[in-house]
């Protein structure tokens, strides 16, 4: 019969009106200010350099190499190397960069910087929350700077792999440096 | 007739006594229209917040729920929105209609409440021809939406315009036909008369109001579903449906001349609602003798909220109509049902009274045109349409 169709929509309606009240699990609204959904592992959000122990500029991991500069598709990412050398984890000498700027304006969140780094030192993080009173959109090397520890923190799987893969390394290069002779000036 | 029953009646004449003679009776209509803008305006305000909020529930959302206690300020912040949104009109507009045309559409809308008996001797002024002085001023808003859509210079608006035309005038005559058999009933044009004549209960208990004859039932339905294409509501907001007409008639409107024709939409909403509370739910009578001691003026409120929480509730229920669909269910169905209605309301007036069966008759009257017009009308399959050139 006509008609009934929208007294059933109607019923329909009124359960969805009234069951929002007792049943909370219906309103699946996340009020955001006040209320956050729990952090995904695998969210990106810009990237960020790694450095390990307190110092930023002593422990950064970044060999100022250009990889991330040259594969970022939107080139948003400048690098300046710096003149001298310092050591690395593994005892070898390596640039580090003296300028190291990223402009968030450009960049494109896609991860490619962090897929192509030889040293692990370009990591994605997390955080969403980016508005500022500040008109410039330039991240320079100290604002990119974070620590291992952040890094663990945010992503715990992939950096337990990281800081697993370099404690590796540095126990084989330890090894061959105990190995092989002192070398002699000949 | 309690004091509490008559307090606003009472203020109204202490206020107005407080004036000179001579100028007693401007004071005692400022006294009025003032009255009823405060209150009708408030009602407007709280309207858009709470349907907002119902709608948000019906959808599982919370609705807005950020501007004061409850969001319940959020009437305010749209207002200052709208009083300090830039009032734009297209250079090759019509500027002159452009402009009048908002305030056609709101200015007969407030005398339309002029007639309305909102409790016991609570009607602005008494016409005995009270309802059709509504029907005459409620039929203006037609010419206001033509003005706006036509001086826009729009195809939207033009468009929006011609469909709110179309449908206004199709379902004004479902609209007057179902309200007749009440003027029938009650012997009088006047509203307050025919409020008084749904006074009295049925044996002991049952009220007497339109509503619970079948001619009411059949009539209140019938003047709902006009009422709610008249002031184009959902699920008849044809004139400016969104998906496809952008805002209709509305398009070209901004600031405080779009929230204009919001508030004239509302108050039509209201009322038309206030008079299908008059007409078919015994306007300010109490459902119960037991119940009386409450104010009159209570109860039009709680019955006129309940139409209201009504019209937002199918709002957020129906999709909205086709523009045949509209016109097929006005012209076909809801025009031949609302005359059937007409002559069962003879038939019930005709009758000796205290029948039973003059009940079941009349019902049976109506159920039998009511599924046959139903299933004729379900069963109609629009024509495919041919196009020559465009496939």
């Amino acid at each position: 019969m006509l008609g009934l169709g929208i007294l059933k929509g109607l019923i329909e309606t009124w359960r969805n009106f009234q069951g929002g009240y007792y049943d909370p699990a219906r309103l699946t609204t996340v009020q955001y200010p006040e209320e956050k959904l729990p952090p995904q592992e695998n969210a990106r959000t810009i990237p960020f350099l790694v450095y390990d122990g307190a110092d930023p500029l002593a422990g950064m991991r970044c060999t100022a190499c250009s990889i991330c500069a040259v594969e970022c598709p939107a080139h948003c990412i400048v690098i300046v190397k710096d003149t001298v050398k310092k050591p690395d984890y593994l005892g070898k000498m390596q640039f580090h960069p003296k300028v190291f700027d990223i402009d968030m304006a450009v960049c494109m969140e896609c991860g490619v910087c962090a897929e192509v780094c030889p040293f692990d030192s370009i990591k994605m993080d997390r955080v969403f929350e980016l508005s500022s009173d500040n008109r410039s959109m330039v991240l320079q090397k100290l604002d990119l700077a974070k620590s291992n520890d952040y890094f663990r923190q945010i992503h715990p799987v992939e950096a337990a792999a990281v800081d697993a893969a370099r404690a590796e390394e540095q126990r084989k290069a330890q090894a061959k440096k105990d190995a092989s002779p002192v070398p002699t000036v000949p | 007739m309690n004091a509490l029953d008559q307090i606003f009646v009472l203020a109204e004449h202490w206020l107005a006594g407080l004036a000179p003679a001579p100028v007693r009776p401007l004071v005692s209509m400022l006294l009025i229209i003032a009255g009823l803008m405060a209150v009708f305006g408030t009602c407007f305000a709280l309207t858009t917040i709470l349907e907002r909020k119902t709608l948000g529930r019906m959808q599982n959302r919370f609705g807005p729920n950020r501007v004061g206690p409850f969001g319940l300020f959020q009437p305010v912040a749209d207002g200052i929105k709208m009083l300090i949104k830039e009032d734009i009109v297209p250079f090759s507009a019509d500027k002159a209609v452009h402009f009048l045309a908002p305030l056609a559409l709101t200015v007969p809308v407030w005398l339309a409440f002029a007639v309305l008996p909102f409790g016991r001797n609570m009607s602005a002024i008494e016409l005995d021809a009270g309802i059709l002085f509504f029907f005459a001023i409620g039929s203006a808003s037609e010419l206001a939406v033509f003005m706006a859509g036509w001086s826009s210079q729009n195809k939207y608006s033009l468009v929006g315009a011609m469909r709110a035309i179309a449908q206004m005038i199709s379902y004004e005559v479902p609209l007057v036909l179902a309200s007749i058999p009440v003027l029938m009933a009650a012997g009088s044009l006047s509203l307050p008369d025919i409020a008084q004549a749904q006074s009295g209960f049925a044996l002991g208990w049952v009220p007497r109001w339109n509503v619970f004859t079948p001619w009411g039932l059949a009539g209140f339905a019938v003047f709902f579903i006009a009422a709610a294409a008249e002031s184009n509501r959902c699920p008849f907001d044809l004139p400016e449906g969104e998906s496809e007409l952008i805002a209709g008639f509305l398009t070209e409107y901004s600031g405080f001349k779009y929230a204009l024709f919001f508030l004239g939409e509302y108050l039509g909403l209201f009322a038309v609602t206030g008079l299908a509370v008059t007409l078919f739910l015994g306007g300010w009578q109490a459902p119960a003798q037991w119940l009386e001691w409450l104010p009159s003026w209570g109860w039009f409120a709680a019955k006129f909220s309940a139409l209201i929480f009504l019209f937002i509730w199918i709002r957020a229920t129906l999709p909205r109509l086709r523009m045949d669909q509209l016109l097929n269910f006005a012209w076909k169905f809801l025009v031949p049902l609302a005359l059937i209605n007409l002559f069962v309301a003879a038939v019930w007036l005709k009758f000796p009274a205290a029948m039973p069966i003059r009940w079941l008759l009349c019902a049976g009257l109506l159920v039998v045109p009511y599924v046959w017009l139903g299933r004729r009308w379900n069963g109609v399959t629009p024509k495919q349409r041919q196009y020559d050139y465009a496939e």
